[in-house]
Parts: C-alpha cells; sequence; structure tokens
C-alpha cells in the first residue's frame, strides 16, 4: 500500500530528462524556452543600457504634447493645437482609408483581369497578360512615383480654371475638376439637416448617415426575408413568386424618401481665390497611391483567381454543361465556389501587403501614419524607438484584424466535410 | 549559471562600447578620417558637384575641423542626411559632426541630446512664389497651398505663422528640397517656404531665377549651426573653437592668403595666440599649436567661406546682413582667445 512505485513505473532519475521519451521532448521544450526568453531579455536589456547611455529615456509622454503641425487630409477635426496621439490617429484613419479602398478596387481589377488572361480572346488574353507581367516585375515604389508624376505634370493647375477664357475646363457638367494638386469633387449637402451625434473627442456622425445605415441594413434584413418566403412558396406550390420588384423597391424607396427629406444634393466645387472650395479636394496623393496600389496588388490577385479557377478541374463545368446549365450559372453555382476555396488564403496575404504597402505614402505626401507618428512626430519629439514600435504595433494590429475576418470568411467558404 | 555569465559579459561590453563612443577625438584619429553628416544637396551648402567632389558652406566647416584635428582637409567622408535622418545619425554615432544647415532649438538641444556649438548662419524662414501669381506680402497667401519639408522646424513655424494670422492654408509635404522643387516648379503648390537661405539657392538652380519672388516677410528665427553629440565635452569645444576661429580670423584680417606672412610678422597678441605663435592654446583641447592655423587655411576665414559659397558674387548671391562680423553690424562674434 506504501509503495509508490508501481510495477513498469521506475523511480525518476535526472538521466531520464534525457533517455525517457516520456520526459525528453518536455526537456528540450524548457531549455529553448529559456534560451529564448534569455535572448529577449537581452536584447530588451541591452536597448535600456544604450538609451542610458545616450542619456534618453523610454516614454510615451510625448504622445500627450502638442503637436504644431498641420495635415493635408483629415478624417477627423484636427488642427495643430491638438496632440501627437491625435495626429498619430488622423495618420491611421488616412491609412485605413487608402488600406479599404486599395482592397477593394484590387479585388475587382484582380477578379476581371484574372478571367480575361483566360478568355479564349487572343486579344484581351495577351493584353492582360502584358499588364500582369508589368505591373508584378516592378517595384512598387517606382509606380507610385510615376503615377503621381503624371498627376503632377500633366494636368493643369487650379489657376488654369481661372478667367473667361480658362486654359483647362471642369468636367462632368462642371461638377469635377482634375488640378495637380487635387481633384476636387463635389460633397453631399443637406437642405434639411438634422445635425449630428456627437461621440466625444470632438467626432460627430451625422444623424442623416446614421439613418441611411439604419435604412438599409432594415432594406437588406426585409430582402432576405421576401428571398425565404419565395423559397416557402416554391416548396409548398413548386411555382417561384416574382419578387425582383418587391426587392428593388425595398432597397430603393426608403433611401430615396431619406434624400427627398434631407434634401440631399451635390455641391460643386468653385474656384475662390488660390484653389476649389466648396466642395471636396481629393489629394492627388490619395489618389495615385490608391491607383499604384490597386494596379500592383490587383496583378498579383490576377494570377491568384487565374490559379483558383484553372484549380477546378474540366470535368466540373463539362458535367454541368451535361445537366443543362447555362455558362453564367455554371460559373456562379459550380466553379466559382470551387475556386473561392483555392483564392481565399493567398488573397489574405495579399490584403495584407496592399495594407503594410501603403506605408509607402510618404514618397507622395500622403499622410498616413508612417508620415504622422513615424515622419513629423518621430522628428520632431526625437522619440525613435517609442513611435517605430508604435507603429509596428499599429500595422501588427491591423494585419491581425485583416486575417481574423478574412479567416472566417474562409471557414465559410472552404471544403465542409462530413 | 553560464548564462548568467553569458550576459554579464555582453552587458558589460556593452557599457564599455558606451564609454567607448564618447571619446570622439580618439576615434576620428584612429580613423584618420572625419565623417560628417551634411545636406543631401543644397546648392552653396552641401553638394556634390558634377565630379562628385562636395562643395559648399557646410562643407568648408567639416574640411576645416578636419584640417584642424586630422592636419588634412580632404580627411572628410562625407555622409548625406535628409530632414527625418540627420539626429539620430548623430546620435548612433554614425557622423562625428552635424554640419547641416540645423535651427537650433531648445527641444533638440536638450530633449534630442545634442550639442549646438554655436551659430555659423543666423537664417529666417521665407516664402517663395511666382511674380505672375500677383502676391507681395505672405500676409496675401491666405488660402494658397505650400510646399513644406516635412520634420522640418518650418513646419511647425509655418503653422503658427498662418494660425496667427487667422489664414487657412493647404500643406503639401515633401521629402526633400529636391521634391519640394520639383513640385512647386509643376505648379502643385502657390509658394515654397523653407530658410530664406535655402529659398535663395534653390532659386539660383532655376532655369528662370527672376521669374520668381522672395517675400519679404520672414517668420521665424533660424540660427542655424554645427551639432555634436551631448557628453562630450572636449570633442564640442574642439568643434565650437574651430568655428571661432574661422569667425576670430575674418575679425583680426587673417585670410588663407596673408596667414603665413602674418605667423611671423603680426605683433597683435591675439593673432599669436590665435596662430599658436606664442601661446600653446592647442595643447589645452587635445591638439597641436598649429590647429587654428591649418582650420583656416584650409578654406580660408568665416568670411572667405561665406563668399566663395553664398556671397554676393555666386549665384546664390545672400548679402552678409546678420551675418557681418559685430564690428560691422552683424551677429558673429567669436569669444577671445585667451
Amino acid at each position: 500500500m506504501t509503495d509508490m512505485s508501481a510495477p513498469g513505473n521506475p523511480p525518476f532519475r535526472p538521466s531520464m530528462l534525457i533517455y525517457d521519451r516520456r520526459y525528453r521532448s518536455m526537456t528540450f521544450q524548457v531549455i529553448v524556452f529559456i534560451l529564448v526568453m534569455a535572448l529577449a531579455w537581452w536584447l530588451v536589456n541591452n536597448t535600456i543600457r544604450n538609451l542610458a547611455a545616450l542619456g534618453k529615456d523610454f516614454n510615451f509622454g510625448f504622445l500627450w504634447q502638442r503637436a504644431g503641425y498641420d495635415i493635408p487630409q483629415t478624417p477627423i477635426p484636427y488642427t495643430s493645437d491638438d496632440t501627437h496621439f491625435r495626429a498619430a490617429m488622423v495618420g491611421l484613419l488616412n491609412t485605413l482609408i487608402v488600406s479599404i479602398l486599395g482592397c477593394i478596387a484590387a479585388t475587382f481589377v484582380g477578379i476581371i483581369a484574372g478571367v480575361a488572361r483566360l478568355s479564349n480572346n487572343w486579344l484581351i488574353a495577351r493584353l492582360m497578360t502584358v499588364y500582369v507581367e508589368a505591373f508584378r516585375n516592378v517595384p512598387l515604389l517606382l509606380w507610385i512615383l510615376i503615377v503621381f508624376a503624371i498627376f503632377t505634370e500633366v494636368m493643369p493647375p487650379p489657376n488654369a480654371f481661372r478667367g473667361d477664357d480658362p486654359a483647362a475646363s471642369m468636367i462632368l457638367f462642371d461638377h469635377v475638376a482634375l488640378t495637380n494638386r487635387y481633384t476636387a469633387i463635389p460633397t453631399l449637402a443637406m437642405t434639411n439637416d438634422p445635425g449630428s451625434l456627437d461621440l466625444g473627442a470632438r467626432i460627430t456622425i451625422s444623424w442623416a448617415t446614421i439613418a441611411f445605415v439604419v435604412v438599409l441594413i432594415g432594406g437588406w434584413i426585409v430582402r432576405r426575408m421576401i428571398g425565404a418566403w419565395a423559397q416557402r412558396v416554391q416548396d409548398q406550390t413548386g411555382s417561384r413568386p416574382t419578387t425582383w420588384w418587391m426587392s428593388l423597391a425595398v432597397m430603393t424607396v426608403p433611401s430615396l424618401l431619406l434624400i427627398w427629406f434631407f434634401g440631399l444634393h451635390f455641391e460643386a466645387p468653385e474656384l475662390r481665390g488660390f484653389n476649389f472650395a466648396g466642395g471636396l479636394n481629393v489629394q492627388n496623393g490619395l489618389v495615385a497611391l490608391w491607383l499604384a496600389l490597386t494596379l500592383y496588388t490587383g496583378a498579383f490577385i490576377a494570377e491568384i483567381v487565374r490559379a483558383g479557377i484553372l484549380a477546378v478541374s474540366r470535368g466540373q463545368s463539362e458535367a454541368a454543361f451535361a445537366l443543362g446549365l447555362r455558362p453564367g450559372r455554371t460559373m456562379n453555382l459550380v466553379i466559382l465556389p470551387q475556386a473561392l476555396r483555392v483564392i481565399i488564403p493567398p488573397l489574405i496575404s495579399q490584403y495584407l501587403n496592399l495594407t503594410k504597402n501603403s506605408s509607402l505614402a510618404i514618397a507622395v505626401g500622403y499622410m498616413d501614419i508612417k508620415g504622422t507618428l513615424g515622419g513629423t512626430t518621430l522628428n520632431q519629439t526625437g522619440r525613435e524607438l517609442e513611435a517605430i514600435l508604435l507603429m509596428m504595433g499599429v500595422y501588427l494590429v491591423l494585419s491581425l484584424i485583416i486575417s481574423a475576418g478574412m479567416n472566417i470568411f474562409n471557414s465559410r467558404v472552404k471544403l465542409k466535410e462530413r | 549559471m553560464k548564462t548568467s555569465i553569458f550576459l554579464g559579459t555582453v552587458a558589460a561590453a556593452t557599457l564599455m562600447a558606451g564609454a567607448g563612443m564618447a571619446d570622439t577625438l580618439a576615434d576620428v584619429k584612429a580613423r584618420g578620417e572625419l565623417n560628417c553628416g551634411v545636406n543631401t544637396g543644397l546648392v552653396g551648402f552641401a553638394a556634390p558637384d558634377a565630379n562628385g567632389n562636395w562643395t559648399g558652406f557646410d562643407v568648408d566647416f567639416c574640411k576645416a575641423v578636419a584640417a584642424a584635428v586630422l592636419g588634412d582637409a580632404t580627411k572628410v567622408k562625407y555622409v548625406p542626411t535628409t530632414g527625418q535622418t540627420r539626429f539620430t545619425a548623430l546620435s548612433s554615432g554614425e557622423v562625428d559632426l552635424l554640419a547641416r544647415n540645423s535651427t537650433w532649438t531648445f527641444s533638440r538641444d536638450t530633449d534630442l541630446k545634442l550639442d549646438f556649438i554655436g551659430v555659423n548662419y543666423y537664417d529666417g524662414q521665407g516664402f517663395m512664389v511666382r511674380k505672375d501669381l500677383g502676391v507681395t506680402s505672405a500676409k496675401e497667401l491666405d488660402g494658397a497651398t505650400v510646399c513644406i519639408q516635412t520634420g522640418t522646424t518650418t513646419e511647425l513655424n509655418l503653422a503658427d505663422y498662418f494660425k496667427a494670422n487667422n489664414m487657412a492654408y493647404q500643406p503639401v509635404n515633401i521629402d526633400s528640397n529636391a521634391e519640394g522643387e520639383q513640385q512647386y516648379m509643376a505648379g502643385a503648390c502657390d509658394a515654397y517656404t523653407t530658410d530664406a537661405s535655402g529659398l535663395a539657392a534653390t532659386r539660383a538652380a532655376f532655369a528662370d531665377p527672376e521669374n520668381h519672388i522672395i517675400l519679404p516677410e520672414i517668420i521665424s528665427k533660424e540660427p542655424l549651426g554645427p551639432a555634436v553629440r551631448h557628453g562630450d565635452n572636449n570633442w564640442g569645444d574642439i568643434v565650437r573653437w574651430t568655428l571661432y576661429a574661422l569667425i576670430a580670423a575674418e575679425e583680426y584680417g587673417v585670410t588663407s592668403a596673408n596667414i603665413g606672412e602674418l605667423t611671423t610678422s603680426s605683433q597683435n597678441p591675439e593673432v599669436q595666440r590665435l596662430l599658436g605663435v606664442t601661446d600653446d592654446l592647442g595643447a589645452m583641447i587635445g591638439l597641436d599649436k598649429e590647429w587654428a592655423k591649418r582650420a583656416i587655411m584650409a578654406r580660408g576665414n568665416y568670411g572667405e567661406i561665406f563668399a566663395a559659397n553664398i556671397g554676393e558674387q555666386t549665384p546664390i548671391g545672400l548679402a552678409r546682413g546678420l551675418n557681418a562680423q559685430w564690428t560691422q553690424g552683424g551677429l558673429m562674434y567669436a569669444m577671445p582667445f585667451r
């Protein structure tokens, strides 16, 4: 009863840490863990000692000092009296703006180019090959600079729009002006402004925006209910009721009513003094960066899409045709769902690449987080280590969020094994 | 146990490396070359010529320091630094001396742990516009688009100036002077702002300098000076007194042409001390007797360097103004050599 060592369980000896298979893996893991932690400790300690030798401390207090500089594009209200923290937030939002715009546009460009490259039309297929190879094989920074240089050198300056016989004129019924500084586009204005919701920290959202979002989400839910009802009727009676006009009405009529209620209209930009005012001036830096990121990443996505479609065996489409499905439905119902399984995982890394590549923005004077926190703030405060660490953290979190979102999407389309 | 010994050794080595960095003079002498941080390219101040040789006002100061310390004005390695990288280059030890038209400010001197050793050019921020814009004063720039080098004090002055005058503007952030020039020439900004000396240098490089004007408003004080790392006072003294030697030489009429003659003939005790004829001032800063003489012989005294690079006879055409000797109504004032 008191004998603790049961038969087959010899007493523990230190040599068993190496020679006994039950303990060996644990031993090595502990050793590696200790080594890694020691290395990390050494790196941190080394940094702290060197900073101390230079007489510098490590703190993030600079974030709450007055920034003192201006930023060309501010999604949230910002003046030079605000803190470095707010400047960093403005930069982060600018990064998000160009990344989201870029991801959406690159997906469209990539799908179109990828499908077109498989086209039976020789000319279209070759043109797409030229596009893909040209953009994949030249560094992104050069594309950004080229696009920006074209905007700067080719477009007229704003004062070319002045006078009775101007050298340049606005396009789209005098609503849009392409200049070498920005593209002046109309803004949406309301005659019946309902005011804004104050979120604190001088960030506001117009009640009109909230109303539109609520109406659109509501419309989408109702549309799904109509679809479910149509399915039920079809299951019971065998004939599906015509629902397209209901869906259309549900999606558009409430929005149109809101537009009428708020008196929503376009306000065209006009030349006042040195620059266009009244409208929204979209900086050329943003447009150039967006365009270059889109075309560059689009070329990679095109190849991913092409690979995904080619990965679906030919027998699948032949079988679909044999069942009498039209080519469009074959693509939508048979090929794409299977191709998506191949496309999504590499697509995630393209989105991540695009987001990280947007840090080249400073080349065209677009103030993203690298331009504010990692540029002017770093320079004015001299806090290199803190600013760079913060930026690394921000990009890491952004990438993890994108990755998590796309992984959820991936798990929905991937092969369900039962 | 072994780990802690290893780490202890590393930590000690790190500390010693930090201590070693503190003796810049010994490092420079051992290396036989002075690492000098300069502008990436600002004609008149620091720019490589057609043959790749660096010339300019700041470059000549590097040469003077190299001549004083190493006895050879050519033993300089020029490290081009941008507005963003310059202070990191200095504090990391990549350069021994930063002579790159940098403004002396409180936070740079204290928080960034730099030591500005003096002022070699009293400057101020100005605006350049095209003549055909019809603007004659910076107060008329309300609503204008302004090109501005990011990471400089000018960026902060610009924001303050427009705020104080209750005007709006649209900044265009650019990375280097060359890029700013290109944006300005293409008309992507109405005005280009930087130090007035920089504007003059930039304008001199244009094909049509007569079509651009520099507005009369000077919106800030920009005392430009060479900087060294905080903590090595002896090295700071060497660089500081090299600058004073150049300024004092002009005051006493010592030029690169007559310096040999004055060494033997001058009866002025201050000149005799400066040129190492009587007292051995050099020994007090770890150099030999003739350090100042060599510094002056390298590219001439302060006035000669000014005239050769940015003076009125050059395309840049800057008047001495505040940078004249104190005896001529300027601010250049060397401390006594005694």
